[in-house]
């Protein structure tokens, strides 16, 4: 094997992964994705930030949620309350991953899948709405979420 | 491999459930009824109407003289009042020529090109813009009527298809948000039905007159989708298709919107 061939080996080498690690790898059990998307769970604060965000979350343009300083909510979705009382952590990353797995006429946008997609913009191609680490931050977020028990419950 | 074979068998049922039920006819409502009452006051009244300053120009560029030609819109049709009463309500129509549907917008360079000998105006032009309004404006409160043409049905077929189509990185259809979801709100927009009886409009967030395709180009933007040029030919099947699907609605041109 001549220099040449090794050089674009190693080059080949090189970008393959790097194109494959756009998106991390995950594995779906049931209706839930388990495992942390890329190892790490994530931070609430930083997810709460990202879901009140309109250019980067966009949750609040469909959904309501218990966010008092955030006026006009959607409400084209269920509302965001109780979220981490409905469902469970790994519930809740599938849904954010890819939720037409579940509903296929689900209207929400799958936010870290980018095939079977059509006339994406170019700023956007072959890129996930968020990123691996920020969709666990709202993971992060969406488990703090409780139902608040009522007054009835908690005697 | 797993996912192809969900999708052989969910085939059946996805076929049923992604086609939208149309808005049945008598549940129709024109995009004035999603706004204001201010801003619907504001189309109402022609001496409030920003758009009138537009349709006015148009009035004066019909008698004007355009082209090697050296003809007016008027030297053909006459006063645009009788000729061109109900003629925006049967747009886009089906051309001859052009073996294919034109939109106002296109007959009217159409016209430009053929007759006057003229240049095309470009696309959102000032002065297409106000040609478009003051034609359209001549079928205030006529009913929209799509051509009963079989040639148009083929076009028809595939803006329907461009309707129900999921574009983009956040992955809708047209028929999602405005057959759907009408009615509910996305933030702080209500969302209309998506009719095509005001165009062109003086948008107040443009703070300018805009074409139904610079309304679909927005949509479309707003759904992260790479948009189709101006005059591309998707844009018009789909105003063929809105067309039908607004048939028997009054005109509005020139409409206001938020």
């Amino acid at each position: 094997m001549d220099r040449r061939c090794v050089a674009a080996l190693l080059t080949l080498a090189c970008c393959a992964p790097a194109a494959a690690a756009s998106l991390q790898p995950y594995e779906i059990t049931g209706d839930a994705i388990v495992a942390p998307l890329g190892g790490t769970r994530g931070d609430p604060a930083k997810g709460r930030a990202i879901v009140v965000d309109r250019q980067r979350g966009l949750c609040l343009l469909c959904h309501t949620g218990p966010f008092p300083e955030q006026r006009f909510q959607g409400d084209i979705a269920p509302s965001l309350a109780g979220a981490g009382s409905r469902l469970s952590e790994g519930q809740l990353r599938l849904r954010m991953v890819d939720s037409t797995r579940i509903n296929p006429d689900s209207v929400m946008p799958s936010y870290y899948r980018t095939d079977h997609l059509t006339r994406v913009a170019p700023a956007q191609r072959d890129k996930p709405i968020l990123e691996a680490q920020d969709i666990e931050n709202v993971v992060a977020f969406l488990v703090t979420l409780r139902d608040q028990p009522s007054l009835k419950e908690t005697r | 491999m797993r996912r192809a074979g969900g999708f052989v068998v969910l085939g059946s049922a996805c076929l049923a459930s992604l086609a939208s039920a149309e808005i049945p006819l008598d549940q129709r409502k024109s995009g004035a009824d999603f706004i204001s009452a201010a801003t619907r006051a504001m189309q109402e009244d022609d001496t409030a109407n920003p758009a009138m300053l537009s349709t006015l120009d148009g009035e004066s560029m019909w008698n004007e003289k355009a082209g090697g030609a050296q003809k007016s819109c008027g030297d053909c049709h006459g006063p645009a009042p009788k000729s061109m009463k109900g003629v925006a309500a049967r747009y886009p129509a089906y051309n001859v020529a052009r073996q294919a549907p034109v939109d106002l917008s296109g007959q009217i360079n159409a016209c430009r090109t053929d007759q006057q000998k003229a240049e095309a105006f470009k696309p959102e032009s000032a002065q297409l813009l106000a040609l478009s309004a003051y034609i359209g404006s001549q079928s205030r409160g006529l009913p929209v009527s799509p051509p009963d043409d079989a040639r148009l049905a083929s076009f028809r077929a595939r803006g329907e298809a461009l309707w129900s189509q999921r574009i983009g990185q956040l992955n809708f259809s047209c028929a999602q948000c405005h057959d759907d979801n009408w009615g509910k709100r996305l933030g702080s927009a209500l969302i209309p039905q998506a009719h095509p009886n005001a165009y062109p409009i003086y948008r107040l967030d443009w703070q300018g007159m805009g074409s139904l395709q610079r309304r679909f180009r927005n949509c479309m933007s707003g759904v992260r989708a790479e948009a189709y040029p101006y005059g591309a030919q998707e844009f018009i099947d789909l105003e063929v298709f809105l067309a039908h699907r607004a048939r028997g609605m009054p005109v509005e041109t020139p409409g206001v919107r938020p």
